[in-house]
């Protein structure tokens, strides 16, 4: 970390040796004060996420009786052990929904995962071999990006029964064809050019062709698309939470307790308002983390 | 031109197969029985079970009836409703104006200010108002649309009583549906009590429906014009001595147009997509609604038939788009 210190002076000043892509990434991403806030406070969720158990003030499944819709703390009312409020059997809101944060981050995790590789190793096939390969499973792709993704997560959602674990299936099956299109452009752009070519002729098999050779120089747009994919992920569970879909009451995930609270909305703003937030923030925090690495990361744009 | 339109619907063909090969297939992996569930506690007898089977083909082999299926879609049948026992498409076609009218409204929201707002933000880059913009805009791209909706609920209706909560009109009112659009049935009747009831029950649902679209056409709409305002030729007319307004207006803004309209026609999934979230928030009687209650009820063929449908409008959409900008634009219709 000490080597960005020395570029902060012009970067035109001729230098002996060209730094390293990572010290150059990283100059060009701190550069994004939006994109480092994002990291900041992914960073701080993915913690708290990670020590829920110790950070929780409650065990975000106690029902305290006797606190029945208790408001947060700065209102007429509120008291210092549930900071943000109760809900309406008497669960501390906060405990909720850091252990909510838990959720969120492993619905993201396990969903960019799945849809990545699915859609990696097709985008793989369908670029490398080209022919009906590519057409079959392009025209598939294209199948599942003329419907409505949260449409097709709902439908998909729907007929594997409602759940937390049926949810993230059924939105990494929504995103697969992004990873498969970034992935296949990708490799089109690689395949034809002089190292690749020279690795072939050289004996490469096509695995190591396309694992070793080509897919290191795709990575780029994919990094990109996968930090933008938590948002998506994060997002649409909620959604499907909310419509009753997803993960099911008492789970503590963010658009659950949402739709379980509903009816208190004018009585108690507090149970709908923090799950909100809590969506809003994490999602904006990755869609700003994208950007910033999207900009640091294609030289086009590099100014 | 011809061979170009005729390419592009040509496409569209697989396309469509495909997504009624993928709906007949995604319906029947659901677990449960539609006519056992029906009859839930209270259970059937096996004949009445068997005959009744036989009366909705659900005893045939799948093949068949995915082929049954796809007869009976060409000559528009897309079943009956398990619930109602009323046609798919009538049924559908009855609630899709209601879907229709917001989606429209929606659209015109989000172009009437994302489109302004771009590119005021590109034209006065790096000032206040376009880090201002930006801002909004990525906030608007992340925002949970049923959360936002409540919200708005919670400040708007209940706390300073301006919209009402849900549905399309009070029920004070009643206008005879004719085209099904509430905001020009209201006006054909002369009724403007309840034309401005319909209007102030669009209000929330089109903020709610539009605030994605709105972030994505600010955001494309400033990207475009920064492009296009660093061309040569903005640099000759403002070098001719032309009015800015006349430069932004005429010469950049036209040309940045065109992906812009792309994004507006690429949004219409989003939309219809969306309105599953915003019509249930609202009560709104569209068909996104009308989806979420035929899974609860496991509504199959009005699932089915519904999705079909609404997959079909936005690939249509989407190819209306592809052969107007190729019309637009020769670029695009003899790149290949």
């Amino acid at each position: 970390m000490s080597a960005e210190t020395s570029t902060n002076a012009e970067p035109a000043v001729a230098v002996s040796r060209p730094p390293h892509p990572l010290t150059e990434f990283w100059y060009h991403f701190k550069q994004n004060k939006g994109a480092l806030g994002g990291l900041v406070v992914i960073a701080l969720i993915a913690l708290i996420a990670i020590f829920a158990g110790i950070v929780a003030p409650h065990d975000p499944d106690i029902q305290y009786r006797d606190a029945i819709l208790t408001p947060p703390v700065w209102q007429e009312g509120g008291s210092w052990s549930y900071i943000l409020g109760t809900d309406d059997i008497g669960r501390d809101m906060l405990s909720r929904l850091m252990y909510g944060a838990r959720l969120s981050m492993m619905i993201g995790l396990i969903v960019v995962t799945l849809s990545l590789a699915v859609g990696l190793g097709l985008g793989l096939v369908a670029g490398f071999f080209g022919g009906m390969a590519d057409v079959l499973i392009m025209r598939a792709m294209d199948i599942l990006l003329a419907l409505p993704s949260l449409l097709l997560a709902v439908v998909v959602a729907a007929i594997l029964g409602p759940g937390l674990v049926n949810a993230m299936l059924a939105v990494s099956v929504v995103v697969i064809p992004h990873y498969a299109r970034l992935t296949r452009a990708a490799v089109l752009a690689e395949v034809n050019k002089d190292y690749v070519v020279a690795s072939r002729v050289a004996g490469a098999g096509p695995l190591r062709l396309m694992l070793i050779v080509v897919l290191p120089n795709c990575v780029a747009p994919l990094i990109v698309q996968a930090t933008l994919g938590f948002s998506t992920a994060i997002l649409d569970a909620a959604a499907l939470g909310f419509l009753g879909l997803g993960a099911q009451p008492p789970t503590p995930e963010w658009g659950t307790m949402l739709a379980s609270s509903l009816q208190f909305l004018q009585r108690a703003p507090w149970v709908v308002t923090w799950p909100g937030i809590a969506i809003l923030v994490t999602v904006l925090a990755f869609n700003l983390l994208g950007d910033g690495l999207r900009d640091a990361l294609d030289p086009k744009l590099k100014r | 031109m011809l061979r170009f339109i005729l390419t592009r619907v040509s496409l569209v063909i697989p396309t469509f197969l495909g997504i009624t090969f993928l709906t007949f297939i995604l319906i029947r992996l659901v677990p449960g029985d539609p006519i056992e569930v029906r009859t839930g506690e209270r259970g059937i007898a096996p004949e009445r079970l068997a005959e009744l089977r036989h009366e909705m083909g659900l005893d045939r082999p799948l093949w068949h009836q995915f082929l049954d299926y796809v007869g009976n879609v060409l000559h528009g049948d897309f079943g009956l409703s398990l619930i109602t026992h009323n046609s798919v498409l009538s049924e559908f076609l009855t609630l899709f104006p209601a879907t229709l009218e917001l989606a429209l409204c929606a659209m015109l929201f989000a172009t009437l200010v994302g489109l302004p707002a771009g590119i005021l933000a590109a034209v006065k880059r790096g000032s206040l108002f376009d880090h201002g913009v930006m801002g909004a805009s990525l906030t608007g791209y992340s925002m949970p649309i049923f959360w936002w909706g409540l919200l708005l609920i919670l400040f708007f209706s209940v706390g300073l009583g301006w919209t009402p909560v849900s549905g399309r009109l009070d029920l004070v009112y009643y206008v005879e549906p004719d085209t099904g659009f509430m905001l020009i049935d209201t006006l054909k009747a002369g009724d403007y009590d309840a034309f401005r009831s319909a209007l102030g029950h669009l209000v929330l649902p089109t903020i709610v429906l539009g605030t994605v679209p709105l972030a994505v056409v600010a955001r494309m709409t400033r990207s475009a014009m920064l492009e296009v305002l660093g061309e040569d030729y903005i640099r000759t007319a403002r070098a001719k001595g032309l009015a800015d307004g006349r430069v932004i207006g005429m010469h950049a803004l036209r040309n940045a147009l065109i992906p812009v309209v792309t994004v507006i026609g690429l949004q219409v999934g989003t939309l219809l997509g969306g309105a599953i979230l915003t019509e249930t928030i609202f009560s709104w009687p569209g068909v996104g609604k009308w989806l979420i209650e035929s899974i609860n009820r496991r509504d199959y063929p009005a699932l089915q038939g519904g999705v079909l449908l609404i997959a079909t409008s936005v690939i249509l959409v989407n190819l209306l788009v592809d052969v107007l900008y190729g019309v637009l634009n020769p670029r695009i219709r003899h790149a290949r």
